[in-house]
């Protein structure tokens, strides 16, 4: 029973992780309709800003804060360059550009700061969270973070103006630009707001994985089956699919014989497509009706 | 009686095909003008040119300046509040969330507050449901919702894109009704655009008639209504 409850609570620790990115690909995806293939590497990327801050003397809590301030900014330069020339591009011109993106800044972090494992602090400490050995103080902190992110996200879109503005740009693009809505910036915003959190994720998680330029490419699989799990088209379906998804990796790994830590992977994959299959729109995502 | 919206020698092109060859007319402030025209007559694409949301040459005026090289959102900062066809309800958002877009571009808190309180007053079944997902109300309460969004805004200038489509008699009567009435009360003028020629020149005082992308015929509503020649040529009824 012991060895179930730790399993379960170390899942919902590192399901915050892959919360935080399946929100950060459906911010994007909710914008512009397409799957950022590159947001973990974006992330590791933030991570790695942030660890290079810290290795100049910056203290922790300040060298998070000014790495989600950067990645804001770094988010809305990628889609004011990359992104906003590719709006009206076919799907694969799309695909094409975050494929160059993912490769350009693994290559860009190998290049700056190698490719060897670095260790990676937490402000939490790894203790047994109060006392209990069913749980760290780090994961106990990730759980913590998590959940403060998700509901300051909340109070932003359900009772601020701009906040109201980006969900009304994100579902009917026309009619927000018919009250008067920049709904090209709103996008861009999303960029930057996807690209904090996906900061966060990584800055929670490095300690965890350890930071190298590789570091995110299993965490955003998992955050693509949570996201797929929760349904594309909603941000409360993806963090909700995060958690489930962190909660069931870890009794995979744990009670079906022959999985283990190897075999975890393919499990991702194999529920994203089970998901695709059985329920196309997610947990709760909305069917989209097309006229024709 | 001054000029509020002129329109001169409007082209539009819908990648290669144009739609509108060369349309002129005008409203002026105060007054409730209508557009009338079959199907495909490029009465939609009028008001989609007016608002910059298709490509167009020719000049539009609003106010004595110009429109042409300003983007849609920006458009709707002059106080122009365009009703599109099919309502453009932001249907997973609330009732009150759709009355707070309208006023997006406003920054008078308080007024917006008693601003919503009044569209209430205007669509009491709005008040009803103010919490629900605004994709749930009938036809005609999201028609309401689409006037009364585009009143948020203060308007000077409301277009309005077929406001009967698809509704029931009683309540198109009902609708009309109320755009007289925010026509006469609230000096909102109004230019709509409608198929529904007989309840359109009963509401209105000026009236065009579009062919093909131009106008073929301007005057008085009721000197048009009543001429029974124009209505069986132009209008089929």
């Amino acid at each position: 029973m012991e060895l179930f409850t730790n399993q379960v609570l170390a899942g919902i620790a590192t399901g915050a992780i892959y919360a935080c990115m399946a929100l950060a690909v459906v911010m994007i995806y909710q914008a512009i309709d397409h799957l950022n293939f590159a947001q973990g590497e974006m992330a590791m990327f933030s991570t790695f800003i942030s660890w290079q801050l810290m290795q100049w003397g910056i203290p922790y809590w300040a060298a998070f804060i000014l790495t989600l301030a950067l990645s804001f900014i770094a988010g809305i330069a990628i889609e004011r360059i990359l992104f906003k020339p590719l709006a009206k591009a076919p799907i694969l011109t799309n695909v094409a550009g975050f494929i160059a993106l993912f490769a350009i800044i693994n290559s860009s972090a190998g290049l700056i700061w190698d490719f060897t494992i670095k260790q990676y602090p937490t402000p939490f400490g790894s203790a047994p969270f109060l006392g209990s050995q069913l749980i760290s103080t780090h994961q106990a902190g990730m759980i913590g973070v998590t959940v403060l992110l998700l509901l300051g996200l909340y109070f932003f879109f359900q009772y601020t103006r701009i906040g109201l503005a980006m969900r009304a740009a994100a579902s009917v693009p026309e009619s927000a630009r018919l009250v008067g809505i920049n709904t090209s910036w709103m996008i861009a915003l999303g960029w930057g707001m996807a690209t904090a959190i996906g900061a966060i994720a990584g800055m929670l998680i490095a300690p965890v994985v350890f930071l190298e330029p590789n570091m995110m490419g299993g965490v955003l699989i998992y955050g693509f089956a949570a996201a797929v799990l929760g349904g594309l088209t909603s941000p409360f379906g993806a963090v909700v699919g995060g958690f489930l998804v962190g909660v069931f990796e870890n009794l995979a790994g744990t009670y079906i014989p022959g999985v283990g830590n190897e075999l975890k992977l393919p499990i991702a994959l194999a529920l994203i497509i089970s998901v695709l299959v059985v329920k196309p729109a997610g947990l709760f995502g909305r069917h989209i009706v097309k006229r024709v | 009686m001054t000029t509020l919206l002129n329109v001169k020698d409007l082209r539009a092109y819908y990648g290669q095909v144009q739609a509108l060859h060369g349309l002129s007319f005008s409203l002026n402030e105060g007054s409730l003008t209508t557009l009338l025209g079959a199907n495909g007559a490029g009465k939609t694409t009028t008001l989609r040119a007016i608002c910059n949301m298709v490509r167009s040459t020719g000049a539009v005026e609003f106010d004595g300046k110009p429109l042409n090289n300003r983007s849609t959102e920006n458009i709707v900062r002059f106080g122009i509040a365009h009703v599109p066809q099919g309502r453009g309800t932001f249907t997973t958002m609330t009732v009150e969330e759709n009355l707070q877009l309208g006023a997006i571009t406003r920054k008078d808190s308080a007024g917006i507050v008693s601003d919503i309180e009044r569209m209430y007053a205007h669509f009491p079944v709005l008040k009803q449901r103010h919490t629900q997902q605004a994709g749930t109300l009938s036809g005609g309460e999201q028609q309401m919702l689409a006037v009364a969004r585009a009143l948020m805004l203060r308007p000077r200038l409301m277009l309005l894109d077929e406001p009967s489509f698809g509704l029931a008699p009683l309540v198109v009567r009902d609708l009309f009704g109320i755009l007289g009435k925010i026509n006469r009360e609230d000096k909102v003028s109004i230019l709509v655009v409608e198929q529904n020629a007989q309840l359109a020149l009963e509401l209105a005082d000026q009236a065009y008639v579009i062919e093909t992308g131009r106008i073929v015929m301007s005057g008085n509503a009721k000197d048009i209504a009543n001429n029974e020649e124009i209505r069986k040529s132009y209008l089929g009824y």
